[in-house]
């Protein structure tokens, strides 16, 4: 591909007591991709977004971000949440200048922002179209609309890599696929790198430009049985559309037929692929098995 | 379906019955305060166990209109004047010290390990049952009533703080570090703006607490003050004072508790209208 890696990550793992969460997780992620993730519930795909985002440590492994360690949350990279990303006593202008506010200023200083920021969180709010909604406070907005305030919150900082934990989650069947069409464009057009979590699957398939499935349903040749307590890791990695397309492309058998390669690749508990059968098939993948793993 | 006005599980009161059925009560006590003085003073012309209305209207000027020959004061502004002067310190202390301290033990995790365990252990202390030490070390002037009130009123609010702080989600936190801000920004502006409705409200409640502390310590040792009147004139059976007196306190509790009612839904609408 040529483009720099705004996102490399080896080797990581995790584990809360005795349960293996991440399980020798290896990924790569080029500039201007929309990664989406997506896997079952329990696969520790939100562990493994909060790893990267710095709330949470690895037990071991890289995550590099730019080139760098990455270390608690910083402006390194944007986060969307599901939700409470809004500051409930700002309005929508001061929530999207907020990161302009604070930035390299004493906290005691008072809160001004100079007319070229100003003019920016403007920029973003008409390309989020929120012109109308600046001084309104985010309970008075729709959960589409405090979604879209929390994507310019998180854009005006232009971080390298935004990261978004099932932002359309909480929304309605149409608001979300609205948000989908919207988020698409704007990464079209503002060349964003995304890494994108989600549990719905659809959603997952219709975004990417590359789809990344992550579940604890593989097998391994580290054998079967009690004493073998494996993680999620990275089962398939799809190379999906470079362009945007119409919604209705969920309606296609193409688009049928991934979803349903994915469902047994990482949703079914029955059927379990083993580690050298993995469809990795994006040019950036890449994988280090250990040798218990693979003998 | 027609739902029921007054009785059973579905009844939805009308805003008139709703004002009518809020005076019932009122007009139960008053009648029956009314009854009971009418009888005994027929009984007794000089009765001082249930004043009639006219008598307590007449103590009600003495004391709020006419200088007192002794000192040359209005008596009941001079009280009213020196009680609220201790409330107000000592829960404005409170207020403070109550809403640094549960900021930033609800913020900093090693604070709360170093502080939660004896703010807990101080809120278990019978503020009433330390007054004599409080009367003894600070003395028996405005620093001993204060120091009461305050004692008992911040374990309170601080802890209140302390639980509005913890259930701020952990996710704006991370959004804000995302955002450039630094810890000391986070803290004091972007959490703390959003604890102060919390603080007001956790005030409200503590008033009660307050008035209470307040007018033990002017019943023990005092020369002034609506506590240090009410139990001064007791000795001599004065309920024309007393109930005057009470209903005056009731009432600046309840303009206290209105006046910051409507701070909160004045200057934080956001909090008034959260989760509606």
């Amino acid at each position: 591909m040529g483009k720099s890696k705004k996102l490399h990550i080896e080797d990581l793992y995790k584990s809360y007591g005795d349960k293996v969460v991440l399980d020798n997780v290896d990924l790569s992620v080029s500039e201007g991709e929309f990664c989406t993730l997506v896997g079952p519930s329990g696969c520790g795909k939100s562990t493994l977004l909060r790893l990267i985002l710095g709330q949470e440590a690895a037990n071991s492994g890289v995550v590099h971000i730019d080139g760098r360690a990455v270390g608690v949350p910083d402006t390194n990279r944007g986060i969307v949440f599901q939700r409470y990303s809004l500051f409930p006593h700002m309005t929508v202008l001061q929530n999207v200048l907020l990161g302009k506010y604070v930035q390299g200023k004493n906290w005691l200083t008072p809160w001004k922002s100079t007319k070229e920021e100003q003019d920016k969180a403007m920029h973003y709010l008409s390309i989020l179209r929120l012109t109308d909604a600046i001084d309104k406070y985010p309970h008075e907005l729709s959960g589409g609309m405090q979604q879209r305030v929390a994507i310019a919150q998180a854009l005006i900082m232009n971080p390298p890599i935004l990261l978004m934990d099932e932002p359309f989650g909480a929304l309605d069947p149409d608001t979300r696929e609205e948000l989908q069409v919207f988020i698409l464009e704007l990464w079209e057009k503002q060349n964003l790198t995304i890494f994108f979590v989600t549990h719905d699957l659809i959603e997952a398939c219709y975004l990417g430009s590359r789809l990344l499935v992550l579940s604890q349903y593989y097998t391994d040749d580290r054998g079967e049985g009690e004493h073998v307590n494996r993680g999620g890791r990275i089962v398939a990695d799809h190379c999906l559309k470079d362009v945007v397309s119409s919604t209705e492309v969920k309606n296609s058998p193409e688009f049928k037929e991934l979803i349903a390669s994915v469902r047994d690749d990482g949703f079914d508990p029955v059927i379990r692929q083993h580690v050298g059968d993995f469809n990795l098939a994006h040019p950036d993948a890449f994988r280090t098995l250990t040798s218990e793993e693979q003998s | 379906m027609e739902k029921p006005k007054f009785w059973g599980l579905h009844a939805a009161p009308s805003k008139k019955l709703k004002i009518f059925l809020a005076i019932i009560p009122f007009i139960i006590l008053i009648g029956s305060y009314l009854i009971a003085s009418d009888i005994r003073h027929k009984e007794n012309p000089s009765d001082k166990l249930l004043p009639t209305v006219s008598k307590m209207v007449a103590a009600t000027n003495k004391m709020a209109f006419e200088e007192n020959k002794r000192t040359g004061k209005y008596l009941l502004w001079h009280d009213t004047q020196a009680s609220l002067k201790r409330l107000a310190i000592g829960v404005g202390l409170a207020a403070l010290v109550g809403l640094l301290l549960g900021l930033n033990m609800g913020m900093y995790k090693g604070f709360s390990a170093l502080a939660s365990p004896f703010v807990t252990f101080v809120s278990m202390i019978p503020p009433l049952a330390i007054l004599p030490i409080l009367f003894i070390s600070f003395g028996v002037g405005e620093l001993g009533k204060v120091a009461l009130i305050f004692l008992g009123v911040f374990p309170v609010i601080t802890r209140d703080i302390y639980l509005a702080v913890s259930k701020v989600p952990r996710e704006q936190v991370v959004k804000a570090l995302t955002l450039g801000a630094s810890s000391l920004t986070i803290v004091y502006r972007i959490v703390m703006p959003q604890i102060l409705p919390r603080l007001i409200d956790a005030i409200r409640l503590s008033l009660g607490a307050a008035w209470l502390f307040l007018i033990a310590s002017e019943a023990i040792a005092s020369t002034e003050g609506l506590g240090y009147r009410i139990f001064l004139v007791r000795r001599y059976l004065s309920m024309d004072v007393i109930i005057p007196y009470v209903l005056w306190i009731t009432m600046l509790g309840f303009v206290m508790d209105y006046i910051l009612k409507s701070l909160i839904r004045l200057k934080f609408k956001w909090y008034s209208s959260q989760g509606k």
